[in-house]
């Protein structure tokens, strides 16, 4: 096994309510060998976000094997980048302290990585701006380059560009597979746009609700850049649709079931 | 990006500047407005024999007593003997409100242990205590110190647990993420969050300490403004009430307008609802 590999094996999670215990996640099966760019998909209560939770080590109320490079994950660790939804940066600091944080930017080395890290995510000319000068796509630019300082094996995105307009997505997914092929950081991508995921993965892995499982996993055989107007493109793209509407209609049953 | 050259620069800059010079002039207009009114319609109804002399002389009076006042050395010394009494007492009770606030503000079990009794102590009005101190520590500088300290410790421990207590979970857990150690949990985040209410806790503070200053000096006291004034009164010197009244309020402002000046230098990055 190379480096690195992210390895889940009969991963089961349930959350206790006082009134009922619901399946988070069942019997979920993953191996996701280093470089790769993984993206998820499914329907909301999938557990696709508590998924990435447990990478995260943010959750380590579980039962089954994650292990990253053969160690267990028991909670968070720099190894594993984690962009949320929101962009989350201190309000208080400016660009370039923001993306240092605990880090001193009087260190020559750390300020070289984020003058580096600042050209990677096109913020030149803000590294003394405050976030509340910012846009919201500049802000999520910001918490990647946060992320990347520390290095990290594997890079868990939560639906990153979920609140960007169109053009600010298109944009930010440009930028994320040029540090993808530039850093051969391994993605995890959430999401819930299906563009978006078969844009961007390498795998596409579709996940199911009630009980939160794996429903299969497709692979994206195309190369990069992609296009979105290419006939390869929108084969996947209606592929990953069919998979997905199964997964609607069998939701759809056990829900009427009930 | 526009780029702009370095000639094109500065003359935004000089526009802003008069702009902004502007909108200090019309904000301190219109912030005087009121005040300068008031003070006219005092004179005038004052020359004309509407107001009693004796219960409530002419702004001018009042000027002409200041004067004198302020020329024979008078309020400067009680002035001084006023300011540091306001300022130790502060420090001292404004200091241990932020050093308790901060505490119980970070553990949930200080919080249980020690809140409860600090709540009750705050709504104990200063007139109730007063004569108790000066029973305990006498008429020196003790009792007037404790007084003045124990008014000035509430706002900033409320203000202080407060801004512990409003720290965003989200952010929190970014820092969990990017593995922060304590003492960046406690420079970077924490402190930080909690700055905008400490600030609010220590403007509280000052105006309370001067609230307290007053009674203690009124107490049983042989210097200070807060003597000045009861001296005056028990003379029925009006004239000299106002004068104390006026340095009062002076001073009170002054602090004010220096406490909100660092607070917006430090607070920079703040992005509130300034109203319109």
């Amino acid at each position: 096994m190379s480096k690195n590999t992210l390895v889940i094996e009969n991963l089961n999670k349930v959350f206790t309510t006082p009134n009922e215990q619901v399946i988070a996640l069942k019997n979920v099966e993953l191996t996701v060998e280093q470089g790769e760019f993984l993206t998820v998909i499914g329907p909301s209560g999938c557990g696709k976000s508590t998924l990435l939770k447990i990478i995260a080590g943010l959750d380590v109320d579980y039962t089954g094997k994650v292990e990253l490079d053969n160690k267990a994950i028991y909670g968070p660790s720099l190894q594993k980048g984690f962009i949320f939804q929101e962009p989350r940066l201190f309000p208080w600091l400016t660009v370039e302290k923001n993306i240092a944080g605990d880090r001193s930017l009087k260190d020559p080395t750390i300020k070289q990585q984020v003058a580096e890290l600042i050209k990677l995510v096109k913020l030149e000319g803000f590294e003394k701006a405050y976030p509340r000068e910012l846009s919201g796509g500049m802000a999520q630019r910001v918490s990647i380059a946060r992320a990347l300082l520390r290095n990290p094996a594997i890079l868990l995105l939560d639906e990153p560009f979920g609140a960007l307009d169109a053009f600010t997505r298109s944009h930010m997914q440009e930028v994320l597979l040029n540090i993808w092929q530039t850093n051969k950081t391994t993605m995890i991508f959430v999401t819930h746009d299906l563009d978006e995921a078969v844009f961007l993965g390498q795998r596409v892995i579709i996940m199911n609700p009630r009980p939160g499982h794996i429903k299969s996993i497709l692979p994206i055989d195309l190369s990069f850049p992609r296009k979105r107007s290419s006939l390869g493109f929108q084969e996947m793209r209606r592929a990953v649709l069919n998979e997905f509407e199964k997964v609607e209609e069998e939701t759809y049953t056990i829900g009427a079931g009930i | 990006m526009v780029s702009l050259t370095n000639k094109e620069v500065q003359t935004r800059a000089n526009k802003q500047s008069i702009r902004s010079r502007r909108e200090y002039w019309r904000k301190l207009a219109l912030g005087s407005l009121l005040p300068v009114l008031l003070v006219i319609v005092w004179e005038v109804a004052g020359r004309n024999g509407l107001l009693n002399p004796l219960l409530l002389p002419t702004p001018s009076i009042i000027v002409t007593e200041f004067l004198y006042l302020w020329q024979h050395g008078q309020l400067l010394k009680h002035l001084e003997v006023s300011v540091w009494r306001a300022l130790a007492g502060f420090l001292l009770g404004g200091g241990l409100g932020l050093l308790f606030g901060v505490l119980v503000g970070f553990s949930y079990k200080t919080q249980q242990l020690l809140d409860p009794t600090f709540q009750m102590l705050r709504m104990l009005p200063h007139l109730a205590v007063a004569p108790l101190f000066i029973l305990w520590f006498g008429f020196d500088e003790t009792s007037k110190l404790l007084l003045i300290a124990k008014g000035s410790f509430f706002p900033l421990y409320v203000n202080a647990f407060l801004g512990i207590r409003s720290l965003d979970a989200k952010l929190f857990e970014v820092a969990k993420v990017l593995q922060f150690k304590k003492w960046n949990l406690l420079t970077k985040l924490i402190i930080p969050s909690a700055l905008p209410h400490i600030f609010l806790g220590i403007r509280l503070s000052l105006g309370i300490a001067w609230v307290g200053l007053v009674v203690a000096e009124m107490m049983g006291s042989t210097e200070g403004i807060g003597f000045l004034i009861n001296d005056a009164r028990s003379m029925s010197i009006v004239a000299t009430v106002f004068a104390g009244i006026i340095i009062f309020a002076i001073l009170g402002k002054l602090t004010d307008a220096l406490v909100l000046s660092i607070e917006r230098k430090t607070l920079r990055w703040h992005n509130n609802f300034t109203g319109r």
